[in-house]
């Protein structure tokens, strides 16, 4: 059979060429993509008629409509009640945000303090008017006008919520109490625990040592845990190499560190208070107790931000709203499991104790937390850029764990 | 028009051959290598150290610092060191099987054992994986077992990486094996076994050789399946692979030219590997 | 064929062991689906059918699914196309270049998955400024798709040879009868079996999806999601105890049809063409 077939083939590949062509024009259609700068208008000054969508990036477990679990839905109401359909991207890390921000085609964002300032800087928000947004009245005096959501006395966006990383220890294992870091990162106590002390896996731990170093190496000069120059930023990835010794494993999703405290893997490390509760809810688990050291500690604190090429403001101003009511703001925070931004939710959540557990009005609690940022070049002081950035950071974790 | 292009084809068939190839040589170099390319460009760029953004200039510092910084071979080492481990142990799984199969069972027991095999090829890798970090966690089924003989698991590490990556991709070289076991004629085993050959021996100077195209062919697998995965060394056990150093750096670090120079050194060793298996015939065995 | 009593016990034993090992972490995940607690212990406390209703209730799971089946049609049709057109060619014409098809179309899936999700990921941000769409994954799953196809296509022409094909034309029939009744219904069985391999290997992947979805949740990553979400552990394994339930009917078809006479005489060789999932 040498040249018979060709009407056979003829036509398959017209059709190759046809998919070609739609795969080519599949690819031409959006070129509009953003180059950021937003053109510093001010805030919107009225709230007009919703544009009946809003298109967010946010972190998993933030916007809600009862497709992860039917009983867990703060979105529906509001498209009903406002007319706004909301469209949702997950948005996996800070830098993805960022990214996706500077395309343009999103109405807001919930940022975490390290993407907050790029997002500023940058000119992909605009400032939020507060005046718009009722419910802004009730959320806790501490998270309003801070570094990461306020610049030059203008606002940039609307609190969400905070926790903090805690230390968390195997009651039965760990004797006596713990109160310091010192239990994981001191050599020599933690090789009492050797191969049952966790970690966060992820490079931002790297701050919980400078932490540490902070209260224990004075002549350091740690100020702030993100902004290491590189004699600090050397002492502290030097002490998570010495620790890596007495790590069993690193967790990076909490069902992973949930399973290795309720299964005896791991019995000290740092820990999300919402780990903490599902641990001591467990029946077949061993005790545990989730502290915060007295050097303190690491966390996050979110905001929600409108882009400055927003489509649909009004939209996004009505959900920025809808975020941070009592109801709606009681019900993520129980869901993410942190502290809520509005002092009226504590009275909404399910559990009762959930403000109490997860310090909401506890500013003292609060003062004593270091939430995340992103390392820049730029240390902030007279030190100039010679900070190490986040990218170091990324190699530095490479290196630590091996 | 049509009758004219139909005709042109007829006389010509050099043009029924490009039109043919048009579609998947197109596709695959265009799309495929095209990507490839633009990656190793990639690799080529910079980070700005103060914006974060990358900077399209060329030069080879990813590459040098790869080098450089011993770290980044202690990984790949441990990398191929394990593949290689997985490839072999698989290889030693598959062999009885693959014979018993090929060889010695019914019709039916051998589709049976085909299902059996192909079963979990078909069943979801994470919930495998998962499965596997519920059995060797400290409270999991691996430490019952073998707390009453006194023993325990291996736990977290590098052993359970090894032994989850190797039931994952065990099906890849059974069905090659098998294939490979039955298409040596009966007549050459008896043959062997008639002229005084012992069983270990038939299986050495017979066996082996004719079925070493069809190990290759599922040793591509196993192998380059354990070269590229970060999900299962992150899922059981804090170990790092090439897959997870070019995963955090590219995923959370945005840093794709660091990414990107890693990830040419499990292209290079794959190239190699496949050039390898193509000369042994593996091609002819998948 | 004599194989001595204690090769055959060997043999036996050596099968036992593999079959063991390849079904006990199934079974456990059988056994978990049923488990009254959360919590992921051994031995577990008691058996309740309570997490398949909130399974079957969960509208995140649906809509995954049916991403995913989406998403696999699309990549095996595109791969089916593609394979095939590669496989005429290169066991019908002799031509410069040949033997390194067979290298191009293997590539993709011998390459580590975050190699290839990676390289698509900036063609497609980088250079064409495309959004991450159900589009792009089917992009990324027809490529490493095209060797299931490609692999069972030339396997089968290379058995069946052109004499038919030959004779066909001889007694007069064109080009395209000579395809419908002649070509087509020999490479049919092995092209369906392709196109189940293809479909499995798309249904089941995550690491290039990972890079090419876009805020898409196919199947895979609605389970890696919510496999870090405690709460939601126990309708993940009903989810992977399902799966395993359903692969039944893929495998049941596949053997049939790698069985029938006038296709491959083993079963494994289109099996081992999937030797090839994704990851």
């Amino acid at each position: 059979m040498k040249t018979g077939q060709w009407r056979w083939w003829t036509a398959l590949a017209a059709l190759t060429l046809a998919l070609a062509a739609l795969t080519a024009a599949g690819c031409g259609d959006d070129d509009d993509g953003g180059d950021g700068g937003g053109d510093e208008s001010a805030a919107l000054q009225k709230l007009g008629k919703g544009e009946g969508e809003v298109n967010l990036i946010a972190w998993a477990g933030y916007v809600e409509d009862g497709s992860t679990d039917p009983n867990v839905d703060w979105v529906s109401d509001f498209e009903k009640e406002t007319g706004c359909k909301v469209n949702t991207k997950i948005g996996n890390t800070s830098d993805e945000m960022v990214t996706l921000m500077r395309t343009g085609s999103y109405d807001g964002v919930s940022a975490s303090g390290d993407a907050t300032r790029r997002l500023i800087a940058g000119g992909d928000v605009d400032p939020v008017n507060v005046d718009l947004v009722p419910n802004y009245k009730d959320i806790f005096p501490a998270l309003k006008n801070q570094p990461w959501n306020t610049v030059d006395d203008v606002n940039y966006g609307i609190p969400h919520g905070r926790g903090a990383n805690l230390l968390m220890y195997n009651k039965d294992v760990v004797k006596p109490a713990p109160d310091s870091w010192g239990a994981v990162l001191d050599p020599a106590e933690a090789a009492k625990y050797k191969g049952k002390v966790t970690a966060y896996d992820n490079p931002i731990y790297i701050a919980d040592a400078a932490l540490y170093l902070k209260a224990t190496q004075p002549d350091l000069g740690i100020d702030n845990v993100y902004e290491l120059d590189d004699k600090q930023f050397n002492a502290a990835v030097d002490l998570l190499k010495e620790q890596r010794d007495n790590i069993g494993e690193y967790w990076s999703d909490y069902t992973k560190e949930q399973a290795a405290f309720t299964g005896g893997d791991s019995v000290i490390g740092t820990t999300w208070q919402v780990i903490a509760n599902l641990v001591q809810a467990d029946k077949k688990s061993p005790p545990v107790e989730a502290i915060l050291p007295k050097e303190g500690a690491t966390g996050w604190s979110d905001t929600w931000m409108i882009s400055s090429e927003a489509e649909h403001p009004n939209c996004m101003y009505e959900w920025m709203n809808h975020i941070v009511s009592p109801k709606a703001n009681a019900a993520v925070a129980e869901w993410f499991g942190e502290a809520p931004a509005n002092e009226k939710s504590c009275a909404l959540t399910a559990n009762k104790d959930h403000c109490d557990i997860f310090h909401a009005d506890d500013e003292q609690f609060f003062d004593q937390v270091a939430y995340w940022q992103t390392p820049t070049s730029d240390c902030g002081d007279d030190r100039g850029s010679t900070c190490k950035d986040y990218s170091e950071w990324v190699k530095a974790w490479t290196e630590i764990k091996g | 028009m049509g009758r004219r292009l139909t005709g042109f084809l007829w006389r010509h068939p050099r043009a029924q051959l490009g039109l043919l190839l048009s579609g998947p040589v197109g596709w695959l170099v265009i799309a495929y290598l095209g990507s490839l390319a633009v990656l190793f460009v990639a690799s080529l760029w910079q980070l700005d150290d103060f914006s974060g953004e990358i900077v399209h200039d060329y030069g080879l510092q990813n590459f040098q610092e790869l080098w450089e910084t011993p770290v980044y071979r202690t990984i790949v080492g441990r990398t191929v060191a394990i593949a290689a481990a997985v490839t072999v142990t698989d290889a030693i799984l598959a062999f009885p099987i693959a014979f018993y199969m090929a060889k010695v069972a019914t019709p039916r027991v051998r589709a049976l054992l085909v299902v059996a095999v192909l079963m979990p090829l078909w069943s979801s890798y994470l919930v495998k994986v998962y499965s596997w970090r519920i059995m060797l966690q400290e409270s999991g089924i691996v430490n019952w077992l073998l707390e009453p003989f006194g023993l325990h698991g291996p736990g977290f590490g590098n052993v359970a990486t090894w032994l989850v990556f190797s039931y994952l991709w065990l099906p890849f070289m059974v069905l090659p094996i098998y294939a490979g076991l039955e298409r040596i004629p009966d007549s050459v085993l008896d043959a062997s076994g008639d002229l005084g050959g012992k069983p270990w021996m038939t299986f050495r100077r017979v066996i082996l050789p004719l079925a070493l195209p069809a190990v290759v062919a599922g040793s591509i697998f196993t192998f380059s399946l354990t070269l590229g995965d970060y999900i299962t060394p992150q899922l059981v056990s804090s170990t790092q692979f090439i897959g997870n150093v070019v995963y955090a750096n590219v995923g959370i670090a945005n840093n794709l030219p660091l990414a990107a120079a890693f990830a040419t050194v499990p292209v290079a060793i794959m190239i190699v590997y496949l050039l390898i298996a193509r000369r042994l015939g593996a091609f002819e065995s998948l | 064929m004599h194989i001595s009593d204690g090769t055959r016990l060997m043999l036996r034993i050596g099968t036992g062991i593999t079959l063991a090992f390849i079904w006990i972490p199934l079974v456990v995940i059988g056994i978990y689906a049923f488990n009254e607690s959360r919590s992921q212990a051994w031995p577990i406390e008691g058996l309740t059918t309570e997490w398949f209703s909130k399974a079957f209730d969960n509208p995140g799971v649906r809509e995954a699914v049916w991403t995913s089946v989406q998403a696999g049609l699309g990549a095996t049709a595109l791969a089916m196309i593609l394979g095939t057109l590669a496989a005429l060619a290169v066991s019908r014409y002799r031509f410069f270049g040949r033997e390194t098809i067979s290298f191009l179309v293997i590539l993709p899936i011998a390459l580590p998955g975050i190699v290839t999700g990676m390289a698509l990921n900036s063609t497609f941000t980088q250079v064409l400024n495309v959004d991450l769409t159900l589009f792009t994954i089917i992009v990324g799953h027809a490529t490493f798709c095209i060797v299931v196809v490609y692999n069972n296509a030339v396997a089968r022409l290379r058995r069946t040879g052109t004499s038919l094909e030959e004779a066909s034309q001889d007694l007069g029939a064109d080009g395209w009868q000579t395809f419908r009744h002649i070509t087509l219904p020999s490479l049919r069985s092995a092209l369906v079996a392709g196109a189940l391999l293809a479909f499995a290997l798309s249904f089941d992947e995550i690491i290039v999806t990972t890079f090419t979805a876009g805020s898409e949740q196919t199947l895979p990553i609605w389970i890696f999601t919510n496999y870090s979400r405690p709460n939601q552990l126990p309708i993940v394994n009903v989810v992977g105890l399902l799966l395993i339930l359903i692969s039944i009917i893929p495998v049941y078809l596949a053997n049939r049809l790698t069985q029938d006479p006038t296709g491959t005489a083993a079963p494994g060789a289109g099996g081992a063409a999937a030797a090839a999932s994704a990851h």
